[in-house]
Protein backbone atom coordinates (compact mmCIF):
# COMPACT_ATOMS: atom_id res chain seq x y z
CA UNK A 1 0.00 0.00 0.00
CA UNK A 2 2.77 2.60 1.25
CA UNK A 3 4.81 1.37 -2.06
CA UNK A 4 1.44 1.96 -4.51
CA UNK A 5 1.88 5.86 -3.07
CA UNK A 6 5.66 6.14 -3.66
CA UNK A 7 5.10 4.71 -7.38
CA UNK A 8 2.54 6.90 -8.16
CA UNK A 9 4.22 10.09 -6.14
CA UNK A 10 7.27 9.22 -8.59
CA UNK A 11 5.27 8.74 -11.81
CA UNK A 12 3.71 11.92 -11.36
CA UNK A 13 6.89 13.91 -10.73
CA UNK A 14 8.24 12.02 -14.08
CA UNK A 15 5.62 12.95 -15.72
CA UNK A 16 6.23 16.59 -14.77
CA UNK A 17 9.80 16.46 -15.25
CA UNK A 18 9.33 14.95 -18.70
CA UNK A 19 6.92 17.82 -19.64
CA UNK A 20 9.23 20.65 -18.75
CA UNK A 21 12.47 19.15 -19.75
CA UNK A 22 10.47 18.52 -23.46
CA UNK A 23 9.54 22.19 -23.12
CA UNK A 24 12.51 23.62 -21.81
CA UNK A 25 13.64 26.11 -24.38
CA UNK A 26 18.02 26.45 -24.83
CA UNK A 27 18.83 29.95 -24.88
CA UNK A 28 21.06 31.48 -27.82
CA UNK A 29 22.89 33.78 -25.63
CA UNK A 30 23.16 33.76 -21.99
CA UNK A 31 20.58 36.14 -19.80
CA UNK A 32 21.04 40.03 -20.02
CA UNK A 33 22.85 39.61 -16.34
CA UNK A 34 24.98 36.43 -17.30
CA UNK A 35 26.25 38.76 -20.88
CA UNK A 36 27.35 42.05 -18.65
CA UNK A 37 29.27 39.48 -16.37
CA UNK A 38 30.73 37.72 -19.07
CA UNK A 39 31.94 41.37 -20.66
CA UNK A 40 32.57 43.15 -16.95
CA UNK A 41 34.58 40.38 -15.11
CA UNK A 42 37.20 40.00 -18.09
CA UNK A 43 37.68 44.09 -18.53
CA UNK A 44 36.88 45.25 -15.00
CA UNK A 45 38.78 42.63 -12.80
CA UNK A 46 40.99 41.20 -14.96
CA UNK A 47 40.21 37.89 -14.62
CA UNK A 48 39.76 35.26 -17.32
CA UNK A 49 37.75 32.95 -15.56
CA UNK A 50 34.17 34.52 -14.75
CA UNK A 51 32.90 32.27 -12.78
CA UNK A 52 35.87 32.51 -10.25
CA UNK A 53 35.43 36.32 -10.80
CA UNK A 54 31.89 36.30 -9.86
CA UNK A 55 32.76 33.94 -6.79
CA UNK A 56 35.47 35.94 -5.31
CA UNK A 57 34.55 39.81 -6.47
CA UNK A 58 31.21 40.08 -7.17
CA UNK A 59 30.00 37.49 -4.79
CA UNK A 60 32.55 37.67 -2.31
CA UNK A 61 30.22 38.25 0.61
CA UNK A 62 28.27 35.17 -0.46
CA UNK A 63 31.46 33.13 -0.58
CA UNK A 64 32.04 34.09 3.13
CA UNK A 65 28.80 32.58 4.16
CA UNK A 66 29.48 29.32 2.46
CA UNK A 67 33.20 29.30 4.48
CA UNK A 68 31.18 30.08 7.22
CA UNK A 69 28.83 26.83 6.34
CA UNK A 70 31.75 24.74 6.23
CA UNK A 71 33.11 25.62 9.47
CA UNK A 72 30.19 25.68 11.13
CA UNK A 73 30.12 21.81 9.86
CA UNK A 74 33.49 21.22 10.91
CA UNK A 75 32.37 22.30 14.33
CA UNK A 76 29.46 20.65 14.45
CA UNK A 77 31.11 17.05 13.40
CA UNK A 78 33.05 17.69 16.01
CA UNK A 79 30.07 18.25 18.35
CA UNK A 80 28.22 15.35 17.13
CA UNK A 81 31.16 12.86 16.77
CA UNK A 82 33.50 13.79 19.77
CA UNK A 83 31.51 12.19 22.84
CA UNK A 84 31.02 8.49 20.58
CA UNK A 85 34.38 8.24 19.65
CA UNK A 86 35.62 8.23 22.61
CA UNK A 87 32.91 5.80 23.88
CA UNK A 88 33.78 4.07 20.44
CA UNK A 89 37.73 3.75 20.93
CA UNK A 90 37.36 2.04 24.88
CA UNK A 91 34.90 -0.59 23.18
CA UNK A 92 37.77 -1.50 20.06
CA UNK A 93 40.34 -2.11 22.96
CA UNK A 94 39.02 -5.40 22.86
CA UNK A 95 38.94 -6.32 19.23
CA UNK A 96 42.02 -7.24 17.09
CA UNK A 97 44.40 -4.19 16.21
CA UNK A 98 43.70 -3.79 12.72
CA UNK A 99 45.40 -4.63 10.15
CA UNK A 100 48.48 -2.71 8.46
CA UNK A 101 48.16 -1.11 4.60
CA UNK A 102 50.37 -3.36 2.18
CA UNK A 103 53.67 -1.70 0.99
CA UNK A 104 51.85 -1.49 -2.53
CA UNK A 105 49.12 1.09 -0.92
CA UNK A 106 51.90 1.96 1.50
CA UNK A 107 54.81 3.38 -1.45
CA UNK A 108 51.60 4.48 -4.29
CA UNK A 109 50.59 6.45 -1.27
CA UNK A 110 54.19 8.26 -1.20
CA UNK A 111 54.28 8.64 -4.86
CA UNK A 112 50.76 10.13 -4.95
CA UNK A 113 50.90 12.26 -2.04
CA UNK A 114 53.15 15.11 -3.31
CA UNK A 115 51.18 15.17 -6.98
CA UNK A 116 48.21 15.51 -5.25
CA UNK A 117 49.69 18.67 -3.52
CA UNK A 118 51.18 19.94 -6.75
CA UNK A 119 47.76 19.35 -8.45
CA UNK A 120 46.48 21.42 -5.90
CA UNK A 121 48.48 24.27 -5.67
CA UNK A 122 48.10 24.49 -9.08
CA UNK A 123 44.11 24.24 -9.19
CA UNK A 124 44.43 26.86 -6.71
CA UNK A 125 46.52 29.41 -7.94
CA UNK A 126 45.66 29.32 -11.66
CA UNK A 127 41.90 29.66 -10.34
CA UNK A 128 41.62 33.16 -12.11
CA UNK A 129 43.06 31.93 -15.34
CA UNK A 130 41.53 28.20 -16.03
CA UNK A 131 38.69 25.87 -14.33
CA UNK A 132 39.33 25.70 -11.31
CA UNK A 133 39.71 28.06 -7.83
CA UNK A 134 39.78 27.97 -3.84
CA UNK A 135 37.23 25.27 -3.25
CA UNK A 136 37.99 22.73 -6.16
CA UNK A 137 41.59 22.89 -4.88
CA UNK A 138 40.87 22.75 -1.44
CA UNK A 139 38.42 19.35 -2.10
CA UNK A 140 41.85 18.13 -3.84
CA UNK A 141 43.54 18.84 -0.51
CA UNK A 142 40.94 17.20 1.22
CA UNK A 143 41.43 13.94 -1.14
CA UNK A 144 45.26 13.86 -0.34
CA UNK A 145 44.29 13.89 3.12
CA UNK A 146 42.16 11.31 2.80
CA UNK A 147 44.58 9.24 0.98
CA UNK A 148 46.98 9.65 3.51
CA UNK A 149 44.50 8.53 6.34
CA UNK A 150 43.62 4.99 4.35
CA UNK A 151 46.79 4.16 3.06
CA UNK A 152 49.15 5.59 5.82
CA UNK A 153 47.06 5.40 9.36
CA UNK A 154 49.94 5.71 11.72
CA UNK A 155 51.32 9.47 10.35
CA UNK A 156 48.94 11.67 12.49
CA UNK A 157 46.70 14.12 11.52
CA UNK A 158 47.21 16.83 13.91
CA UNK A 159 43.64 18.36 14.11
CA UNK A 160 44.97 21.43 16.23
CA UNK A 161 47.19 22.85 13.21
CA UNK A 162 44.87 22.42 10.88
CA UNK A 163 41.98 24.26 12.52
CA UNK A 164 44.15 26.78 13.59
CA UNK A 165 45.34 27.03 9.88
CA UNK A 166 41.89 27.34 8.71
CA UNK A 167 41.09 30.11 11.04
CA UNK A 168 44.22 32.13 10.12
CA UNK A 169 43.35 31.90 6.31
CA UNK A 170 39.11 33.04 7.17
CA UNK A 171 40.92 35.89 9.06
CA UNK A 172 43.05 36.89 6.29
CA UNK A 173 40.33 36.49 3.81
CA UNK A 174 37.51 38.66 5.72
CA UNK A 175 40.38 41.42 6.01
CA UNK A 176 41.01 40.87 2.34
CA UNK A 177 37.11 42.12 2.14
CA UNK A 178 37.71 45.12 4.56
CA UNK A 179 40.44 46.08 2.44
CA UNK A 180 38.01 46.24 -0.56
CA UNK A 181 35.72 48.31 1.21
CA UNK A 182 38.78 50.43 2.46
CA UNK A 183 40.89 51.05 -0.37
CA UNK A 184 38.81 50.24 -3.38
CA UNK A 185 35.08 50.67 -4.19
CA UNK A 186 33.32 47.76 -2.11
CA UNK A 187 33.36 44.43 0.14
CA UNK A 188 35.62 42.44 -1.23
CA UNK A 189 36.37 44.55 -4.48
CA UNK A 190 39.45 42.97 -6.06
CA UNK A 191 40.97 45.96 -7.44
CA UNK A 192 42.98 46.67 -4.39
CA UNK A 193 46.00 45.39 -6.34
CA UNK A 194 47.33 46.22 -9.26
CA UNK A 195 45.50 44.26 -12.46
CA UNK A 196 48.78 43.39 -14.04
CA UNK A 197 48.96 42.12 -17.65
CA UNK A 198 45.65 39.69 -18.63
CA UNK A 199 45.82 35.78 -17.96
CA UNK A 200 49.54 35.87 -16.45
CA UNK A 201 49.36 34.46 -12.79
CA UNK A 202 49.82 37.64 -10.79
CA UNK A 203 47.12 39.56 -12.00
CA UNK A 204 43.62 40.34 -11.71
CA UNK A 205 44.25 42.34 -8.30
CA UNK A 206 43.57 40.18 -5.05
CA UNK A 207 41.85 37.24 -6.76
CA UNK A 208 44.90 35.31 -6.54
CA UNK A 209 45.50 35.72 -3.27
CA UNK A 210 41.67 35.36 -2.18
CA UNK A 211 41.88 31.87 -3.98
CA UNK A 212 44.61 30.90 -2.28
CA UNK A 213 43.43 31.98 0.99
CA UNK A 214 39.70 29.97 0.36
CA UNK A 215 42.06 26.64 -1.03
CA UNK A 216 43.61 26.24 2.25
CA UNK A 217 40.51 27.14 4.59
CA UNK A 218 38.56 24.91 2.46
CA UNK A 219 41.29 22.49 2.41
CA UNK A 220 41.76 22.31 6.26
CA UNK A 221 38.01 22.31 6.83
CA UNK A 222 36.94 19.09 5.08
CA UNK A 223 40.58 17.56 6.58
CA UNK A 224 39.08 18.08 10.05
CA UNK A 225 35.71 16.85 8.92
CA UNK A 226 37.17 13.76 7.60
CA UNK A 227 39.47 13.32 10.52
CA UNK A 228 36.90 13.64 12.95
CA UNK A 229 35.19 10.49 11.47
CA UNK A 230 37.73 8.38 11.44
CA UNK A 231 37.90 9.01 15.34
CA UNK B 1 15.39 14.21 -32.74
CA UNK B 2 18.71 13.98 -33.81
CA UNK B 3 19.49 17.35 -33.29
CA UNK B 4 18.67 16.94 -29.12
CA UNK B 5 20.75 20.09 -27.79
CA UNK B 6 23.27 18.44 -25.25
CA UNK B 7 21.85 20.84 -22.44
CA UNK B 8 18.03 18.42 -22.67
CA UNK B 9 20.50 15.65 -22.19
CA UNK B 10 21.56 17.27 -18.85
CA UNK B 11 18.46 18.00 -17.83
CA UNK B 12 17.03 14.67 -17.92
CA UNK B 13 19.36 13.67 -16.50
CA UNK B 14 19.42 15.49 -13.56
CA UNK B 15 15.52 14.98 -13.34
CA UNK B 16 16.33 11.28 -13.55
CA UNK B 17 18.74 11.38 -10.67
CA UNK B 18 16.11 13.10 -8.49
CA UNK B 19 13.75 10.91 -9.24
CA UNK B 20 16.01 7.88 -8.25
CA UNK B 21 16.89 9.52 -5.32
CA UNK B 22 13.39 10.34 -4.10
CA UNK B 23 12.46 6.71 -4.62
CA UNK B 24 15.32 5.64 -2.60
CA UNK B 25 14.65 8.09 0.19
CA UNK B 26 11.22 6.72 0.46
CA UNK B 27 11.50 2.90 -0.22
CA UNK B 28 14.51 1.91 2.09
CA UNK B 29 14.18 1.96 5.94
CA UNK B 30 18.50 2.03 6.20
CA UNK B 31 19.73 5.45 7.32
CA UNK B 32 23.01 5.17 5.05
CA UNK B 33 20.58 4.42 2.28
CA UNK B 34 18.58 7.21 2.64
CA UNK B 35 21.65 9.64 2.68
CA UNK B 36 22.30 8.11 -0.16
CA UNK B 37 19.27 9.22 -1.75
CA UNK B 38 19.88 12.24 -1.01
CA UNK B 39 22.99 12.80 -2.31
CA UNK B 40 21.43 12.06 -5.30
CA UNK B 41 18.95 14.13 -5.68
CA UNK B 42 21.57 16.98 -4.95
CA UNK B 43 23.72 16.01 -7.41
CA UNK B 44 20.39 15.77 -9.89
CA UNK B 45 20.00 19.24 -8.76
CA UNK B 46 23.10 20.37 -9.68
CA UNK B 47 23.07 18.80 -13.39
CA UNK B 48 19.77 20.46 -13.74
CA UNK B 49 20.53 24.11 -12.89
CA UNK B 50 23.74 24.20 -15.08
CA UNK B 51 21.67 22.63 -17.93
CA UNK B 52 19.56 25.56 -17.59
CA UNK B 53 23.10 28.03 -17.90
CA UNK B 54 23.88 26.39 -20.97
CA UNK B 55 23.68 28.62 -24.46
CA UNK B 56 23.39 26.94 -27.93
CA UNK B 57 26.96 26.12 -29.09
CA UNK B 58 28.35 27.76 -25.89
CA UNK B 59 31.54 27.70 -24.41
CA UNK B 60 33.23 27.46 -20.92
CA UNK B 61 32.83 31.17 -20.02
CA UNK B 62 37.04 31.34 -19.36
CA UNK B 63 38.18 34.38 -22.21
CA UNK B 64 41.75 32.60 -23.76
CA UNK B 65 42.67 32.45 -27.49
CA UNK B 66 39.52 30.06 -28.21
CA UNK B 67 36.82 32.74 -26.63
CA UNK B 68 38.44 36.26 -27.41
CA UNK B 69 36.84 39.00 -24.84
CA UNK B 70 34.82 40.47 -28.17
CA UNK B 71 32.65 36.98 -28.65
CA UNK B 72 32.38 36.54 -25.14
CA UNK B 73 28.88 37.71 -24.36
CA UNK B 74 27.65 35.79 -27.34
CA UNK B 75 29.42 32.37 -27.53
CA UNK B 76 29.79 31.24 -23.38
CA UNK B 77 27.45 29.91 -21.38
CA UNK B 78 25.85 31.56 -18.17
CA UNK B 79 28.36 31.91 -15.51
CA UNK B 80 25.69 32.59 -13.24
CA UNK B 81 24.33 29.16 -13.33
CA UNK B 82 28.29 27.57 -12.72
CA UNK B 83 28.39 30.06 -10.02
CA UNK B 84 25.47 29.52 -8.11
CA UNK B 85 26.26 25.43 -8.67
CA UNK B 86 29.72 25.62 -6.80
CA UNK B 87 27.42 27.19 -3.62
CA UNK B 88 24.90 24.53 -3.87
CA UNK B 89 27.65 21.57 -4.29
CA UNK B 90 29.49 23.34 -1.05
CA UNK B 91 25.94 23.21 1.29
CA UNK B 92 25.28 20.00 0.19
CA UNK B 93 28.60 18.45 0.82
CA UNK B 94 27.62 19.93 4.24
CA UNK B 95 24.23 18.78 4.77
CA UNK B 96 25.75 15.30 3.71
CA UNK B 97 28.35 15.38 5.99
CA UNK B 98 26.06 16.10 9.22
CA UNK B 99 24.03 13.59 8.23
CA UNK B 100 26.25 11.06 8.36
CA UNK B 101 27.75 12.06 11.55
CA UNK B 102 24.06 11.87 13.16
CA UNK B 103 23.87 8.38 11.68
CA UNK B 104 27.19 7.26 13.30
CA UNK B 105 25.80 8.86 16.67
CA UNK B 106 22.51 7.09 16.20
CA UNK B 107 24.26 3.47 15.22
CA UNK B 108 26.38 4.18 18.75
CA UNK B 109 23.13 4.53 21.02
CA UNK B 110 20.69 2.06 19.02
CA UNK B 111 22.77 -0.51 17.67
CA UNK B 112 21.12 -0.34 14.31
CA UNK B 113 20.76 1.82 11.39
CA UNK B 114 16.99 1.15 10.28
CA UNK B 115 14.87 4.55 10.83
CA UNK B 116 12.47 1.35 12.36
CA UNK B 117 14.00 1.71 15.35
CA UNK B 118 13.71 5.73 15.60
CA UNK B 119 9.53 5.28 16.01
CA UNK B 120 9.67 6.50 18.91
CA UNK B 121 11.06 9.30 18.57
CA UNK B 122 8.09 10.37 16.17
CA UNK B 123 5.18 12.48 17.12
Amino acid sequence: MRHAFVVLAITLLGVLFAGIDANVIVRDVATPLGQSLLTLVPRDLGAPNVVTGILLAYRGFDTIGEVAVLFMVAAGVGLVLGESNQRRRKVDATLPPAQPATEIVENGARILLPMIAIFAAYIIMNGHLSAGGGFQGGAVIASGILLLLLALPKVGVDLAFLSATESIAGILFVLAGVAGLVFASGFFDSRILPLGTFGSLFSAGSIPILSLLLGIKVGCELGVIIVRFRG
Amino acid sequence: MFDLPISKLVLGTGFLLILIGLWGMLTHRNILRIIIGFSLIDTGIHAVIVSLGYVAGGTAPIIDRALPIQEASTRAVDPVASALVVTAIVIGLSVTAMMLAYAVRLYDSKKTLSIDALADSKW
